[in-house]
């Protein structure tokens, strides 16, 4: 069996239980002041990552990755306490990257560190996206299996995965390298515990910059406009079930 | 007239003349442009020979755009399905490519097949369903074409200019996009689900660049069920953490359902906890439904949960918690328990 060199692409995202809030100019959300955390599909990549080293399967490194402005390394940094070993930040501070810039950077990556195998969130909970890792294997022409529920190597390389689908879950097979992305059935992400958050300040975090790499990702979208959406009032409660149905009528639903 | 006030409104005019002028004139050039320029692929899905009747909203938001569209489909044995699309209405043409290496629909010998046909065809736009199939697929052809696909629209605003909701659906995104040709998916909730009779389209064999798939197709389990297809159901009833077990759930949400022939959801709360299969999770990271009564029981109402029901046109909820937010989002609210509740809800109903 090959030796698992494993990317765990990460983000930082407004908290999911934070109500994002549009801001005036209605250009963007309002990002200053509001709770950060790793997007949650990402915290499910790692956790499979650092099972699959205590599964004792030849895990060489996990090499975490952020994009973004300095408060980056914060989530690398819970990366690390999580188990992975090390970290890459490159650091744009101005220009939010979109899927295709990422994936492109990515690619970079991947081919850098020599990677065999990616785990990414099936979608980051900001943007809804849903693209970065079926790009990066677009990029790269590898396998890709997305929206992982449960993920199997053997002694061969192989990678056998099940995906949730529309009406069920499929399951796929492929040999390494691969593309993975996570979906919420995969596991139950761990706590970092906070000798492990004091271990992970000692671990190598490198940082880098889009020109490093040679990439100029300008973003291909503009944002028109940003807004709330129409607010919906709530219709007020009726007494008892009889008061349901007649309103259900009432309102055509039923 | 106070001058403050005076000055608002002043200001106001000011910025409604500013807007409107220039939107209206852009609109109308981007409209005459379009008719001559625009012309779209559809990606259409098929399992088993049948086509799924879910991927005709591509169709429908590719009217939007004018100009001439095509159907896609690739599968073994497509002649009968190229036929059964060929008579959608609002199809010019309907592309098919007959090789059963595309029954599964694997991205990995799609997305060369899709680069193949969208170049030969010289489309403007390609479009597909945001489904767990063109989620898949899509991205993956716009990153070999160089192209940042747009995904999950909800609206069509000219030829390059598409809104989508962001953050859980707590924000809508309006873009604009510069890349040719453009990829999107579309939220299948958001637009009409087309008419699959009345059409008369040419069908014609697309190339097939036999791409080579490294990976192998092992087995599926989907649930089966005889109730309407949850995405596309007109009515929902849906359960979550508040029903307690699976048994509750299985007993009180199944005839519910059948009593107003709804299809069954649930939230993650209750997928979480075994009460239902992950198919039928709505929300952010489950399905997204729009259906004329979504009516709920034991849920809570998380921004997670509401991301994929609050399109609904009614809402109806029960929950024992009066200050559960569901209450702020339902046109009906009932507070009560809901193991009282239900039974005598779905027994008056049943009647």
């Amino acid at each position: 069996m090959s030796k698992l060199r494993i990317l765990v692409p990460v983000k930082r995202v407004i908290d999911y239980a934070v109500k994002p809030r549009v801001n005036k100019a209605q250009t963007a959300v309002e990002k200053n002041n509001v709770k950060h955390s790793m997007n949650p599909f990402d915290e499910l990549s790692i956790e499979e990552a650092v099972r699959l080293r205590e599964a004792k399967k030849p895990v060489e490194d996990i090499l975490a990755f952020s994009a973004g402005p300095a408060k980056c390394q914060d989530t690398l940094r819970t990366a690390m306490a999580m188990g992975c070993d090390r970290a890459l930040h490159v650091v744009e501070e101005k220009q939010e990257l979109e899927p295709l810039g990422v994936a492109k950077l990515l690619q970079k990556v991947v081919e850098d560190e020599k990677r065999n195998l990616v785990i990414l969130g099936k979608q980051s909970i900001d943007d809804d996206a849903n693209q970065t890792g079926q790009m990066l294997a677009g990029l790269l022409n590898w396998p890709q299996a997305t929206q992982a529920s449960k993920v199997e190597i053997d002694e061969s390389d192989n990678v056998t995965v099940t995906r949730e689908v529309d009406g069920g879950v499929e399951t796929l097979r492929a040999k390494l390298p691969m593309i993975i992305t996570t979906d919420l059935r995969l596991n139950e992400p761990r706590y970092a515990s906070l000798p492990n958050i004091m271990k992970a300040k000692k671990k190598p975090l490198e940082k880098k910059s889009l020109k490093d790499y040679g990439l100029d990702v300008e973003n291909r979208l503009k944002t028109v406009k940003v807004q709330e959406p129409p607010p919906r009032q709530g219709g007020g409660k009726v007494e008892d079930v009889d008061g349901m149905i007649a309103k259900l009528k009432e309102l055509g639903a039923l | 007239m106070a001058p403050p006030l005076r000055n608002t409104l002043l200001r106001q005019a000011n910025t409604c003349l500013r807007q409107n002028r220039p939107t209206a004139t852009a609109r109308l050039t981007r409209t005459t442009f379009l008719q001559r320029l625009a012309s779209s692929l559809a990606v259409l899905e098929q399992r088993d020979g049948k086509l799924n009747m879910s991927s005709l909203a591509s169709i429908s938001a590719a009217q939007k755009l004018g100009g001439s569209i095509h159907g896609f489909v690739a599968g073994g044995n497509i002649k009968a399905v190229a036929d059964q699309a060929s008579k959608i209405e609002g199809l010019e043409k309907v592309i098919f490519v007959d090789n059963d290496a595309y029954d599964r629909g694997l991205a990995e010998n799609w997305a060369p097949l899709l680069v193949e046909n969208i170049k030969k065809g010289g489309y403007t736009h390609v479009l597909a369903g945001h489904s767990a199939f063109g989620k898949n697929l899509l991205p993956r052809v716009a990153a070999m074409l160089d192209v940042q696909q747009i995904s999950d629209i909800t609206e069509i605003q000219g030829e390059d200019t598409f809104v989508r909701p962001i953050y859980a659906g707590n924000a809508l995104l309006t873009v604009q996009s510069a890349d040719n040709p453009k990829l999107l998916t579309v939220r299948g909730t958001a637009f009409p689900s087309g008419n699959a009779e009345g059409g008369s389209a040419s069908t014609e064999e697309g190339v097939d660049p036999k791409a080579e798939c490294p990976t192998e197709w092992v087995s599926e389990s989907l649930a089966k069920s005889d109730r309407p297809d949850l995405a596309s159901a007109e009515k929902v009833v849906s359960g979550g953490r508040g029903l307690k077990s699976k048994e509750e759930f299985d007993r009180l949400m199944p005839p519910l359902a059948d009593a107003i022939g709804a299809a069954i959801g649930a939230s993650r709360a209750a997928v979480d906890s075994g009460f239902a299969d992950n198919s039928l999770q709505v929300g952010q990271t489950g399905k997204n439904v729009a259906p004329q009564l979504y009516l709920c029981a034991g849920i809570s109402g998380a921004i997670q949960h509401l991301a994929g029901m609050k399109d609904s046109k009614v809402i109806a909820a029960i929950n024992k918690d009066a200050d559960a937010p569901i209450f702020q989002v339902a046109d009906v609210g009932l507070v009560g328990d809901l193991f009282d509740k239900v039974p005598e809800l779905t027994e008056k109903l049943q009647k």
